[in-house]
């Protein structure tokens, strides 16, 4: 009841899954249709758990006055502010319908100026790390490196200043040497998605049961 | 106005993000936990808007139809993995999204990872117009797919003319391949950074028309 059964939906619902892909019947499209239908809302509320786990963390914090607690009254703030203002009140900022919501005011002036910043930041990062990586001690580091300035001029405009055939060597090894090794690891990858799909639909593996298999 | 306010506080929060830059400190950190729990808050927005509204609410609470009680009840089982005692039941939710996602993702795995990636490997080395480098390039994929599959294939040792030439050739196409990989991360990032200077010295500072 604990494990057999739930493994044996996984089973019997993996099975059912791969078959319907291979017999294009009527009954076969009407699974499909459940699946597509009804197993996103299934895992819609698995939203409860992350959002329970975070809040649950959080909360402790603040109730044990855990160093740095007042950051985490923020996050239970904004966490629960956005649904507030996206699902029960969506109301626009001066109560005029061509208004931004305060939902959407959010969005665009806070949640996507700190995660572009986020992200930008790793620029400075990347860099000193490239110069770490980078330096030419062997041959492979050499070409390593060779590639990566390559593609990157080709990228700017000082590197179509300095010669026409760069953009089209930075393309080229894109296009090409690029694709070569990133094909194996793509292939590679497929293997191992394949083998994994397989050890769960036949319950070899079971850590997603909690309790590492136990 | 309110887009004054929303230049003043995006800048306020990529200023803070970039003071990171000299040391961690309480304004990086404010705008770090900002972000997470907006994040958080806007996929759930996002998850009941999209799904969970128009599948499950609306048809069950004003359509009212009875069919999606049972898919609601089995939903809501994820919860009891907050009570010990009956933490097992969150695995039935778990199963069933588990199972068929794995099924469903077997086949499709195998046609767009596997066989197509194969099937764009074996590709005319020649055709006419070709240039020189066009031909060089196709031998190189093919040559560079296998090579590069060698050198990960570790059930033998990598010896002999096939197996040691191979990975020997294919860690020079890996290495390639990841200075290509890593030149063109930087460049996304540095446009992303170039976006924020933009913005702060085009719509805030208005040093730039």
């Amino acid at each position: 009841m604990r494990r057999t059964i739930p493994l044996l939906i996984v089973m019997v619902g993996g099975i059912m899954m791969m078959i319907q892909f291979f017999i294009p019947h009527q009954i076969s499209q009407a699974v499909f249709g459940l699946y597509t239908d009804y197993v996103p809302v299934i895992a819609g509320f698995a939203l409860i758990l992350g959002v329970g786990s975070l809040t649950r963390v959080h909360y402790h914090k603040v109730r044990r006055r855990a160093e740095n607690w007042q950051y985490s009254l923020l996050v239970i703030f904004f966490l629960y502010l956005m649904p507030v203002f996206g699902i029960i009140l969506p109301a626009s900022l001066g109560g005029q319908a061509e208004e931004p919501s305060v939902f959407h005011f959010l969005y665009r002036w806070v949640q996507i100026p700190i995660q572009s910043s986020m992200f930008s930041l790793l620029a400075f990062y990347i860099a000193s790390a490239a110069f770490r990586a980078f330096r030419a001690r062997s041959a492979m580091a050499t070409v390593l490196m060779l590639a990566a300035v390559i593609v990157m001029m080709g990228q700017v405009p000082i590197g179509d200043y300095l010669g026409k055939w760069f953009p089209a060597l930075g393309l080229w090894i894109l296009r090409h040497p690029n694709l070569g090794g990133k094909r194996a690891i793509q292939l590679g990858v497929g293997f191992g998605i394949l083998a994994t799909n397989l050890k769960i639909i036949f319950g070899v593996e079971r850590n997603w049961l909690g309790g590492a298999g136990r | 106005m309110y887009e004054q306010i929303g230049i003043w506080l995006a800048a306020f929060f990529t200023l803070a993000i970039y003071s990171f830059l000299y040391k961690e400190n309480p304004v990086y950190r404010f705008a770090e936990h900002v972000v997470v729990g907006i994040s958080l808050g806007y996929f759930m927005v996002y998850t009941y808007n999209n799904v969970l509204e128009p599948r499950l609410v609306r048809p069950l609470f004003v359509e009212g139809q009875l069919g999606l009680i049972p898919i609601m009840l089995l939903g809501l089982l994820y919860i009891t993995r907050f009570f010990r005692s009956v933490s097992w039941l969150s695995r039935y939710p778990i199963a069933v999204v588990f199972g068929m996602a794995m099924g469903l993702s077997f086949p499709r795995t195998m046609l767009s990872m596997v066989l197509r990636q194969a099937e764009a490997t074996v590709i005319p080395i020649y055709r006419t117009g070709y240039a020189w480098h066009d031909v060089l390039g196709s031998v190189i994929i093919i040559v560079g797919t296998l090579t590069a599959l060698i050198y990960f294939f570790f059930s033998k040792p990598h010896k002999g003319w096939f197996f040691g030439t191979g990975s020997k050739i294919g860690i020079w196409i890996i290495m390639i391949a990841f200075g290509a990989t890593f030149g063109f991360t930087v460049m996304g990032r540095i446009s992303l950074l170039i976006g924020r200077v933009q913005f702060l010295l085009t719509d805030w500072l208005h040093l730039i028309e």
